[in-house]
This record gives structure tokens, C-alpha cells and sequence, in this order.
């Protein structure tokens, strides 16, 4: 399925603004992820001046949903947008309030690692940590580049591994428990670990919902709170005509 | 110390044009206008800038057009109209005895709800109003027509048929043309009363484009019932009831967020 492409209106002006809104989501995209990794970096290398910079520079995110916000009811009450057009600017409007929300997880996770970062390292926590980033960080990476290029398949896919990601969350939270009952004195640090995690499978969420915006505008399927065989059945049907 | 929770700038403001910063084309000062005893403009005061599109919404009979005809003196024709205040075009006031209401509307020119082509080709269309101001010549005139129905967004259709009866256009195309005759005398400022308000919408949307082309070189006027094409095509909206302007300011704010509750109802429909 191809998404129409936008650059085709009668209006120059509606293409402009469009592929303005379209862009400035993406470069905002790009910024919560460079945040999110540095978030990670942080944590891992207890790098409390990268946390640090981390925790004090989500405010350029909020900007920027602020002025996206702003572009968009432009948008909306100078070109009364219709069909695709309408349902993109929907999902940039509801994506920018996910990816301000992952902004603010890094922020938490950057002001966790400043605290960690001052207690003694302990290599194992960090290493379960680092796996579950590094998968969280690639299907952000993966859903906003679904965002881009509008393409559903890969955006479903990654939706779908979600659930590998809750599962990671899972089993680690197990592995801190134990730890927490084995020796007590390490309840502290492991519990801001097991807030970072949160704010990781968090992340995990928000990049979710990314991914079905991308199948509602160019679908024009609303597959929130459906089982993916179910939505994997009415888009092959969509495929078909 | 907290951290900022905003900057200024990543703050991505589409800017909105600022009524301070323009160049002014038109201005009314307290601008009354009668028709025998009835008041239909009651102390307008309002800048129109230079190079930019200025709507006028309002519903009917709020005096959107009559202002607009003041503009080119169209009310002249009226006997029984009479005028109050000012109405300055580059800080001259055109209703004083001095001005020859001929160059004033060669200056401001004016298309109207219906077009209204001449029973002529298509070329002599454009050609008119050049022909009366004694351009003959023949490579002069067929360079002008070209640049005009280009201007207008027409060129491409029509260039195989100049000689065709212009009554045989569509409607669209013959709206265009009738604002390539118009740009061909080469205008300052146009004015266009309900310009496609007889149009289909792709038509419409081919109108709307070409307004917002001609504002790089000159100042548009446009009456609108249809607040969405206001919406559309304008940097600069008035709203005007009953004869009076309720608001006037940035398209952007008086659509998202305009100062008056009249204006609010209005263009949210709650009007009436």
C-alpha cells in the first residue's frame, strides 16, 4: 500500500505546510532518540555529566511539541484538511505528544543515572539494563524511520515486538527482586534501576503508538486495543483491493 | 537553579505577518458611507498592506463589498451614494475632484463574481485594456497577453486557442482570464469581489493558487462569503457586520484565536 503522496495538492502553500509539519516531526523525532541514547549512555558508563546534560535539556523537546502543536490547528483552520491529509496531521499531532513523553522517560532515566553514577558501578544490573535499551532504542529507531518513509508493514512489525520488550521488563524486575531479598542494602540503587527500566518499557509504549498512527494515516485503520492477528486480517483485506 | 522548561528557539512560529511592519497600500479613515438615508459603512478605519492578500468576511449586507467598491470608485456610478472620511491609496485620498477616476482604476483593478469576458477572442480579451491605452504594436501586445494569461495560470491551456471565442472557455478559465485582462494594464492592486463563488472546487482551489502568486506583485483585495477560502488564501482577514469592522488582523490569530466574541461566532458558525 503506498501512501498518497502529499506534494500533490492544487495548493503549493497546503504541500509546504504539510511537508513542513511532516519534517519538523521527524527532526523532533530525531532529537528524543540522540536524548534517549544519551540517556542510556549515561546510565551504562556512569557518565554523570552526559546524564546531567541529559536531565537539563528536555526543554528543547517540549519547544518543539509546543510549536508543532501550534503548526498543526494553523494547518487545520486555514486548510480544513480532508481523508489522508486530515489523518496525517492527526498522527503528527498525537505523535508529537508520544515522543514528548519518551522525552520526558530519557529525562527520568538521565536523572537516575546522575544519582547511580555517584554510587558504586555494579557491571550485572547494567548489563540486563543495556540489553533491554538497546532494544527499546532500535525499535524507536525502527518506528520513527516507519514514520518517515509511512511504510505499515514495518510499522506493524514493530508494534508487534512490543511484547518482547514487556517481556525483557519482566524478567528483569524478577532479577532485581531477588537481589533486593538477598541483600537488602542494595534496595536503594536497585530500585532506581528498576525505575530506569520502567521508563524503558515506557519508551517501549509510546514507540507502540507511533507505529499505529502510522497504520491509521495510511490505513485509515484504527487498530488501538485490537489483537494483532485481528488487524493482520482487516489490513490484508485493505491489501487486497 | 530549575531547568528552562521552554526556549525560544526551538520555538518553530510559523511568523505571523505583523499589521506594524507593512507597508500600507490602502487606508480608510473613519469611512462612512450612505445610500440615501441608509448607512452602510459606519467609520471604517483600516490599513490594507502592500503585497499582501486581504480578506473581507462578513455576512451579506455587512458592507464588505461596498467598501470593496470604494476602493476603484465603483460607487461613483451610484447616484444616490455618499461618502464620509477618507479612503487614501499611498496617502493620496482617491475621492478628491483632482483624480481621474480612469487612472485610478487602470491602478486598482477589479474582478467581479461572474465572469464577464467580452464576445471577443480570447487574445483580444487580454489585449483590451492595452489597446485603450494606445499600445498597438503587435510584438508588444502578443509579449503582454503571454505574460498575462501566464500570470493568471492560464497560458497552458489556452495558448493553442487564442483565437477562440473567450465565451467558449469554462467558467474557471474564464475567471482567469478575466484576472489576466486585469493584470495586463499591469495594476498596483486588484480587487476581487466573490471571485469564485461560481466555480467548481477544483476551479476554486486554481483561483485560491493564483492569488496567492499575485500577491508577490501586487496587493489583493478579496470579498469572500466563503470564510474557509478567506482562511486559505490570506495573510491579512476583516470581519465586517452590519457596516461596521468588527476585527481586522493576522488570518492566523482571527482563525485560532480571534479578539472578538462576534468574530468567534461567526466563524465558528454560532452566527444568526
Amino acid at each position: 500500500m503506498v501512501f498518497q503522496d502529499i506534494g500533490q495538492h492544487i495548493s503549493r502553500q497546503f504541500d509546504e505546510d504539510l511537508e513542513s509539519l511532516r519534517s519538523k516531526a521527524l527532526n523532533m523525532g530525531g532529537m528524543v532518540e540522540k536524548q534517549v541514547e544519551n540517556a542510556l549512555a549515561a546510565l551504562t558508563r556512569a557518565d554523570s555529566s552526559l546524564a546531567e546534560d541529559v536531565a537539563t535539556s528536555d526543554y528543547r523537546i517540549n519547544s518543539m511539541e509546543v510549536a508543532i502543536d501550534e503548526e498543526c490547528a494553523q494547518v487545520i483552520a486555514r486548510r480544513q484538511p480532508a481523508a489522508s491529509d486530515l489523518r496525517l496531521v492527526i498522527a503528527i499531532f498525537k505523535t508529537i505528544t508520544d515522543l514528548e513523553r519518551i522525552g520526558d522517560e530519557a529525562e527520568k532515566i538521565g536523572r537516575h543515572a546522575v544519582k547511580l553514577a555517584a554510587v558504586e558501578r555494579s557491571p550485572t544490573y547494567f548489563m540486563e539494563l543495556r540489553h533491554l535499551g538497546d532494544q527499546v532504542c532500535k525499535m524507536l529507531h525502527d518506528c520513527l524511520d516507519a514514520l518517515a518513509r509511512m511504510d505499515i508493514e514495518s510499522a506493524l512489525a514493530i508494534a508487534e515486538g512490543d511484547r518482547a520488550i514487556n517481556d525483557e521488563y519482566d524478567s528483569l524486575t524478577r532479577q532485581l527482586i531477588t537481589h533486593m531479598m538477598e541483600d537488602p542494602r542494595t534496595i536503594k540503587r536497585s530500585l532506581r534501576v528498576m525505575w530506569c527500566a520502567r521508563s524503558l518499557e515506557r519508551i517501549g509504549d509510546h514507540a507502540k503508538n507511533i507505529c499505529e498512527y502510522v497504520i491509521y494515516t495510511v490505513a485509515g485503520k484504527d487498530i488501538r486495543h485490537t489483537s494483532f492477528d485481528q488487524v493482520k486480517a482487516e489490513l490484508g483485506d485493505i491489501n487486497d483491493n | 537553579m530549575a531547568a528552562p522548561q521552554i526556549s525560544e528557539d526551538v520555538l518553530l512560529h510559523r511568523a505571523s505577518p505583523k499589521l506594524e511592519e507593512e507597508k500600507t497600500c490602502f487606508e480608510c479613515k473613519d469611512l462612512s458611507l450612505y445610500y440615501g438615508s441608509a448607512q452602510a459603512l459606519k467609520e471604517i478605519n483600516m490599513l490594507v498592506p502592500e503585497k499582501r492578500v486581504t480578506a473581507f468576511i462578513g455576512p451579506s449586507g455587512c458592507g464588505k463589498s461596498t467598501l470593496l467598491r470604494c476602493m476603484n470608485r465603483m460607487n461613483d456610478l451610484i447616484d444616490i451614494v455618499r461618502l464620509e472620511g477618507e479612503l487614501m491609496l499611498y496617502g493620496k485620498d482617491i475621492n478628491k475632484k483632482s483624480v481621474n477616476v480612469a487612472e485610478l482604476r487602470r491602478k486598482v483593478g477589479m474582478v467581479f463574481q461572474k465572469p464577464n469576458p467580452f464576445p471577443k477572442t480570447v487574445y483580444e480579451n487580454v489585449a483590451y485594456g492595452l489597446r485603450l491605452q494606445g499600445v498597438n504594436k503587435k510584438r508588444v501586445l502578443d509579449e503582454r497577453v503571454e505574460w498575462a494569461l501566464k500570470g493568471a495560470a492560464l497560458w497552458d491551456e489556452v495558448k493553442d486557442r487564442l483565437q477562440d471565442n473567450a465565451l467558449g472557455l469554462s467558467g474557471g478559465q474564464q475567471q482567469r482570464l478575466v484576472i489576466a485582462r486585469a493584470i495586463a494594464i499591469q495594476p498596483e492592486v486588484i480587487l476581487l469581489d466573490e471571485p469564485a463563488s461560481a466555480l467548481d472546487p477544483i476551479s476554486t482551489l486554481k483561483i485560491e493558487e493564483l492569488i496567492i502568486q499575485l500577491k508577490a506583485n501586487y496587493t489583493v483585495v478579496i470579498v469572500t462569503h466563503n470564510m474557509q477560502q478567506a482562511a486559505r488564501v490570506s495573510d491579512y482577514t476583516a470581519f465586517m457586520y452590519l457596516g461596521e469592522l468588527v476585527e481586522f488582523g493576522a488570518t492566523d490569530q482571527l482563525f485560532t484565536n480571534p479578539a472578538e466574541k462576534q468574530t468567534e461566532d461567526y466563524i465558528t458558525g454560532r452566527y444568526g
